[in-house]
């Protein structure tokens, strides 16, 4: 079987779905994050095929990658922390428990 | 010989100096106010001699202008018109202006506003000045609304009382009316002609390429500003009002100088209006109706300033019936010789209002022996106005009747002649009640300052004497000065043993029915006939306009208040009010939770995904993303 690069962007947007989806529905905060990173990959898997795919094959896309990589690596980071910031001060770890931004 | 045109710039500049410098420096500083003031009118007025001096001994026209702002093909100027009209008129106005402001050095002693005052009467001066020395129609407009200004400003002096600011207010709106005409007029005819420059206007509308009657419309609406400055019927209802003023004020604004800016303005414009011969019939007609309308109402008032202020209107109906009927000379003739007799008139009142303490002359009476200045200057002028030879108005009036019979006209003839009777009538009326007869008991008057009684001696020479300008024995006198053209004025002994004889006959009448000064209780309480009612109610004018203004202008406004409160105020609440509960709304949808934000994030990038996918086939047309944008 031929893998063109119609196989890697359907997959791509298979796993942008489920990400998205989980993102929406998971109650636990730390489910949410894990969902991102899902959605990260999608976009990763996207651009490195893209990448493979010009007309003359180069590492630009691979590069782009590794940057999203990092930037992802920096979001957890952030996002763990506040989620446990809000854990040590309300034992809640649900999203929709959370109602900071309203009142 | 310093230039002409730097004096007369200098003359109208004067009192406007003053008036900078008194709100600047003199504010709350009477005798500083006062000082000012008063100097920069006595310069003012040794100028405006020496400028007619000139003009006396080489009459000429000159004019002295700068661009002032160009509007396109239509460049207005700005400049002023120096000749014997204007050197005439600012003589007049420096002259009086003088006089009262000396005089008010008494009348308005101990006033907390009397700084203020002089600043007033300052700023009034240079208005009237710049009215007069006005070459085109933009500068007469603006000094015509300036004075209007000064007007309402002095009329409503005393604010603090009721009347006097309603009576403010209604000068200022009745003028209005007439106003408005002339500024239509004025933009009609200045955009007709391309200039508003008085000279070129006459010119074009003399050349005789408009029909005449456009002619006649336009003239008629300048008229109009006429009518409503100079207390015209029937936009006359605010000059009577405008006597709660201060005395002063009336003397100088109300009845020599700002109320005959109206028949100035005629003059100023003779060339325009002599091309529509109907036009001037309107005059003619309006003036003469004016007149003895003005002088019948007199008849029955019983305040001394309203009688006054009516004489002042029918006199001015006198100049406008001149004007009308072609007696240029005659009209301005009388406006000098009444500047003088009636500034005079308005003075003494003023000293017998100080006196007494109140307007109504039923309750003076018997003032003659303790005022003897007052009452001897006081019968100068009234003989004055009545008529009679050889006083200044004597030659006036009399050169009015001849124009008018010259003119070939029988009706209005008689109605002048009527005039001359009963403003002996009325004006002999309130010299009997005021300084005949018997003191009142609990009265103790006393005669006025020097400093008010000279300004009186001053007027009632002028009163007596001015007619000589216009006596066939010095030359062709005033008229020689105004129009070069006129005829050595003749005395017509027809006129003169008419018109004195209907005078003596008026005075005559008046002396049998009031000569005992004050009327008696009994006569006081008796019922007055219905044409006396007709008279004291000033034919029912007012209670007329009143009614016409609730009955048709209040419903107006009523249906305007409706639509307002209504529709449009309701278009402003529908918009508020669906901003606000549609947030409302909105906010109840959004609980404060990141997955609910998140959701409509995606539903969001999914619409416009969505909606480019739609353009990118074409289905939107070409116009969302731009010509090709879609198809790359």
């Amino acid at each position: 079987m031929n893998v063109t690069l119609t196989h890697y962007l359907v997959l791509a947007a298979l796993l942008f779905c489920l990400g998205v989806y989980g993102a929406i529905t998971r109650k636990n905060a730390i489910g949410i994050l894990m969902a991102l990173e899902l959605v990260f990959n999608a976009v990763n898997l996207t651009l490195v095929a893209a990448g493979r795919f010009r007309p003359q094959p180069d590492a630009v896309g691979q590069l782009f990658a590794l940057f999203v990589i990092a930037a992802a690596a920096a979001e957890s980071v952030l996002g763990l922390a506040i989620i446990l910031a809000i854990y040590r001060r309300r034992l809640i770890v649900n999203a929709d428990e959370m109602d900071l931004m309203k009142n | 010989m310093a230039d002409p045109v730097v004096l007369a710039l200098a003359v109208p500049l004067c009192p406007l100096a003053a008036f900078g410098l008194t709100w600047l420096l003199a504010r709350g500083r009477p005798a500083a106010g006062a000082a000012l003031s008063l100097s920069a009118i006595a310069l003012s007025f040794l100028l405006a001699v020496v400028l007619l001096w000139g003009q006396v001994h080489a009459p000429g026209t000159i004019q002295a202008d700068i661009p002032w702002m160009p509007l396109g093909r239509l460049v207005i100027r700005m400049g002023i018109l120096l000749d014997p009209l204007s050197a005439l008129m600012m003589v007049i106005v420096t002259g009086v202006s003088l006089l009262v402001q000396v005089y008010s050095l008494g009348y308005m002693r101990g006033d907390p506003g009397f700084a203020r005052f002089f600043s007033y009467l300052s700023l009034f001066s240079f208005s009237m000045l710049a009215l007069v020395l006005a070459d085109n129609f933009i500068l007469l407009y603006m000094a015509w609304e300036l004075v209007g200004l000064c007007s309402y400003l002095l009329i409503g002096f005393w604010y603090e009382k009721p009347e006097a600011a309603r009576a403010a207010k209604k000068a200022f709106v009745v003028t209005r009316v007439g106003d408005l005409g002339f500024l239509v007029g004025i933009l009609v005819l200045s955009l007709m002609a391309g200039t508003f420059d008085f000279a070129a206007v006459a010119r074009f509308i003399g050349a005789g390429s408009v029909p005449q009657g456009q002619v006649t419309l336009v003239v008629l609406l300048l008229f109009c500003g006429a009518v409503g400055k100079s207390g015209q019927f029937p936009l006359h209802v605010w000059l009577p009002d405008a006597m709660e003023g201060p005395t002063p004020v009336s003397a100088l604004i109300h009845s020599a100088t700002m109320v005959a800016a109206g028949v100035f303005m005629v003059a100023r414009l003779y060339g325009i209006f002599q091309a529509s011969a109907d036009a001037l019939r309107v005059v003619a007609g309006l003036g003469a109706f004016t007149a003895v309308f003005a002088a019948a109402i007199a008849l029955a008032q019983d305040d001394i300033k309203r009688i006054l202020a009516y004489s002042t209107i029918s006199q001015l109906g006198y100049m406008m019936l001149a004007l009308g009927v072609g007696g240029y000379g005659a009209g301005l003739f009388h406006l000098t010789t009444h500047a003088a007799f009636k500034t005079l008139l308005f003075l003494g009142a003023g000293c017998v209002i100080h006196a007494v303490g109140t307007n109504d002359i039923r309750q003076m009476g018997g003032l003659g022996r303790r005022m003897p200045v007052t009452a001897v200057t006081f019968a100068v002028a009234v003989l004055a106005i009545a008529g009679i030879f050889p006083l200044s108005g004597f030659w006036s009036k009399d050169e009015i009747l001849e124009a008018v019979r010259a003119g070939g006209h029988p009706v209005l003839y008689v109605i002048a002649l009527g005039t001359v009777f009963l403003t002996a009538v009325y004006m002999s009326r309130l010299y009997f009640r005021v300084f005949a007869g018997t003191l009142r008991k609990d009265a103790s008057p006393h005669e006025s300052p020097a400093v008010m009684t000279v300004p009186l001696l001053i007027l009632a020479l002028f009163a007596a004497g001015l007619g000589i300008l216009g006596s066939p024995w010095v030359g062709r006198g005033i008229h020689g000065l105004l129009d070069p053209s006129a005829p050595r004025p003749v005395l017509d002994i027809g006129i003169l043993v008419l018109s004195n004889g209907l005078a003596a006959a008026g005075i005559l009448l008046s002396l049998v029915l009031f000569g005992r000064g004050r009327a008696s209780e009994a006569a006081q309480g008796r019922r007055p006939g219905p044409l006396y009612s007709l008279l004291a109610h000033k034919f029912y004018i007012d209670e007329l306009y009143l009614l016409l203004i609730r009955a048709l202008f209040f419903s107006l406004t009523a249906a305007v208040a409706w639509f307002d409160r209504h529709v449009v105020d309701g278009t402003v609440n529908l918009v508020g009010g669906a901003s606000k509960n549609g947030g409302e709304l909105l906010r109840r949808t959004l609980a404060g939770k990141v997955q609910g934000y998140a959701l409509i994030i995606t539903c969001g990038v999914l619409a416009a995904l969505a909606l480019l996918f739609a353009a990118s086939l074409g289905l939107l047309g070409p116009w969302l993303l731009g010509p090709g944008g879609a198809g790359r």
